[in-house]
């Protein structure tokens, strides 16, 4: 497989980690991704992530559960077997509320822990490489994608400059368990970084 | 980025102590990764002796039938059931805890969470047994699932409120399983990356599902947690409904009442966040985690605890107004002649309910009693102890003087088998609970980084600071370069 090169650097305070991710952003490299140790909010909208959409498909596995529900109980009660419990109607639909409801948690929350599983190629057995053991930890680790344009040790000084410390280049190969999310990333929007100053 | 983080200093902090993040890490990581100490042991091996009896007792039962309960059919549920409903309602503080906590932004769940969400899980499993065991001809167990067979194909009964109890409560299990699940990846992640022996680094590794904390990860992971716990918020209050439609769907005098639902809600809760005091007074102590399962953490619960409980007590008043002004003679006599009466063979129970659920919480209105831990950890056992209470008036003093005098018995009581199963129920729950105080993080490690600036103590002192500058001092101090 084909070997990629990276540069990492470590951060321990968000406020430093903030405005480096913005000049980083604004000097054109092309950051790969930044490991933490916990969720920094906003640190997704800074590095020009779009939003999941996580939530669409967790409403879609919802309704989804809410009509094999209703579908099925109304065809097994109305259709395939129909029972007179002491005259009452035999779609009884109010007493199917219950069930239906449930259903329709049961498949959003399975549907939804197995999408995030599969988006994020998470899986028992699953081993990644994550640059620093430390971005579990206290670190957070922001790590830039060399290309073929990147100058190596304008790169590394760049990062020392924005507050980077142990800035070291690392060699991975390439492959899904990297992940990918350039196709995620927007254009840094020069324009509307000027008119929010 | 620091106003951001302001939090009221009327608040006290939530982590004490000077601490960053790697410490949070070492202080929280420490109990899993030292060998276990005597006391554990002690505790694990007594946990695992009473599951053993269980085990015996349920094998009894097996044998020759739920008769050996001292069941009869008059009498057809007693311990089990009350034990079924008692457990599940001790699993709704987990989820209170993590669902609707978080929905409501309340920092101080993060200290407790991890804890309440596995005792929520390992509470739904010994409830389930319950109902299984009780019903007699366990091979036949899963005629209740719906499945085509060679009986018409005869379906389930989707009308009825013991099938939407097998949905509520299976689709509760697995919606609290991958909550806390979820929320777990992370922390094994960090326990992985600290592991020193291959085992462990492995055993970890698996468990993380690869875990590296990628920003999209955790923004996937945020949006994750916000929607289960919205889904769950929900779940929780529908489970405990429809164990009370159990009952409430029924004629029977003392069960046939609109209150249920509402009323075994607020005492779910209640019993449930006595076992979270319980578990977390002695935990946090054995543990070393002061600092993180502060006394304002307990102080909080037991705010809970008497709010709860004098919910509980209202609805216990109003029932009994209802049963009077209700002019429903079956009813009222459910209540006068079953209940009320201390000397009928029955009556010691309802005392007992009242005294340990009502009366008993209202200590809690005082702040010292609320942060005394003697004080907490003696209230949260007569909690517990009042809500068992609770389920067995519910059903056995409804049932055992109904309709027809002719088919009274007040010849139940339990049996050694009986009890055996309800002990080893508290065997398997504190087996599970010492195995995973043993090998996972009890407290939620990210889940405290993130509010560690903001509750943390040594943070919140320099907020004060930063709360009496100027708003030109605090550019000056905190602002950052932004660059041309």
């Amino acid at each position: 497989m084909a070997v990629k090169k990276f540069i990492t650097g470590n951060f321990y305070e968000e406020a430093v980690l903030f405005p480096a991710v913005k000049k980083t952003r604004r000097a054109g490299y092309k950051i790969h991704d930044i490991f933490t140790p916990f969720p920094i909010h906003g640190l997704d909208k800074a590095m020009g992530l779009r939003d999941t959409s996580l939530h669409t498909a967790g409403f879609i596995y919802a309704i989804s559960g809410t009509a094999t529900a209703v579908g099925f109980i109304t065809w097994a009660l109305t259709v395939d077997w129909q029972i007179n419990f002491g005259g009452k109607p035999f779609f009884a639909l109010p007493a199917w509320i219950p069930i239906t409801f449930e259903l329709t948690v049961l498949f959003a929350a399975v549907g939804m822990v197995l999408t995030f599983c599969y988006l994020c190629q998470l899986a028992p057995f699953v081993k990644k490489d994550h640059f620093n053991l430390r971005s579990t930890d206290d670190t957070f680790v922001m790590v830039l994608e060399c290309t073929d344009k990147t100058n190596e040790a304008d790169a590394m000084s760049f990062l020392q400059s924005l507050g980077a410390s142990e800035v070291q280049v690392q060699y991975k190969e390439t492959g899904w368990w990297l992940g990918r999310y350039d196709k995620d990333t927007k254009r840094f929007e020069r324009k509307a970084e000027v008119a929010a100053q | 980025m620091a106003l951001l983080r302001y939090e009221s200093q009327v608040r006290a902090p939530l982590v004490e102590g000077d601490k960053d993040y790697h410490q949070v890490t070492e202080d929280i990581c420490r109990p899993v990764e030292a060998k276990p100490t005597r006391a554990w042991w002690i505790g694990f091996t007594v946990s695992v002796l009473f599951l053993i009896f269980g085990i015996v007792s349920v094998t009894m039962e097996v044998i020759y039938g739920t008769g050996q309960w001292n069941l009869n059919k008059t009498i057809g549920w007693g311990w089990d059931i009350t034990n079924f409903v008692w457990w599940i309602g001790i699993g709704h503080a987990g989820t209170l805890i993590s669902a609707i906590l978080l929905l409501f932004r309340q920092g101080w769940r993060t200290g407790v969470n991890r804890a309440a969400e596995a005792m929520t899980i390992f509470a739904v499993i010994c409830a389930g047994q319950f109902p299984i065991w009780h019903m007699g001809r366990v091979w036949n167990a899963f005629f209740v699932l719906p499945y085509p067979n060679t009986r018409g194909p005869l379906w389930v009964n989707f009308n009825s409120p013991l099938l939407w109890d097998v949905f509520a409560i299976s689709t509760y299990f697995t919606v609290s399983l991958l909550f806390w699940y979820s929320g777990l990846i992370p922390d094994l992640a960090t326990l992985r990356d600290r592991a020193k022996k291959k085992w462990r680094k492995m055993l970890y590794g698996v468990a993380a599902f690869g875990w590296t904390g990628s920003t999209k990860h955790w923004q996937r992971h945020e949006a994750l947690s916000l929607v289960l716990a919205g889904l769950s918020t929900p779940l929780v209050l529908s489970v405990h409904t429809i164990v009370s439609f159990d009952f409430a769907t029924s004629v029977v005098p003392g069960w046939h009442t609109t209150i249920f639902p509402p009323y075994f809600v607020a005492g779910a809760i209640f019993s449930g966040f006595a076992m979270v005091q319980t578990l977390l007074v002695v935990t946090r102590k054995v543990l070393g985690l002061e600092e993180y399962i502060t006394l304002e953490h307990i102080d909080v619960m037991n705010k809970i605890i008497v709010l709860t409980g004098s919910i509980v007590g209202i609805a216990y008043l109003t029932e009994l107004f209802m049963a009077w002004y209700g002019a429903n003679q079956y009813e009222w006599a459910a209540f006068k002649d079953n209940r009320l009466d201390l000397f009928s063979p029955y009556g010691w129970s309802y005392w007992i309910m009242m005294g340990c659920n009502v009366l008993s919480p209202q200590i809690f209105w005082f702040r010292k009693m609320r942060r005394n831990l003697v004080v907490t950890f003696f209230m949260s056992i007569l909690v517990n102890i009042g809500m068992w209470f609770e389920r067995f008036v519910i059903i056995v003093t409804s049932v055992y003087r109904e309709y027809l005098p002719s088919a009274w018995s007040t010849y139940y009581s339990p049996t050694i088998w009986e009890a055996g199963f309800y002990l080893g129920t508290f065997g398997l729950f504190f087996t599970c609970y010492f195995l995973f105080a043993k090998f996972f993080p009890v407290i939620a490690i990210a889940e405290i980084k993130h509010i560690l600036k903001r509750s943390g103590e040594n943070y919140k002192e320099k907020m004060d600071e930063i709360e009496h500058e100027t708003t030109e001092e605090f550019a000056e101090k905190h602002g950052h370069d932004h660059g041309a």
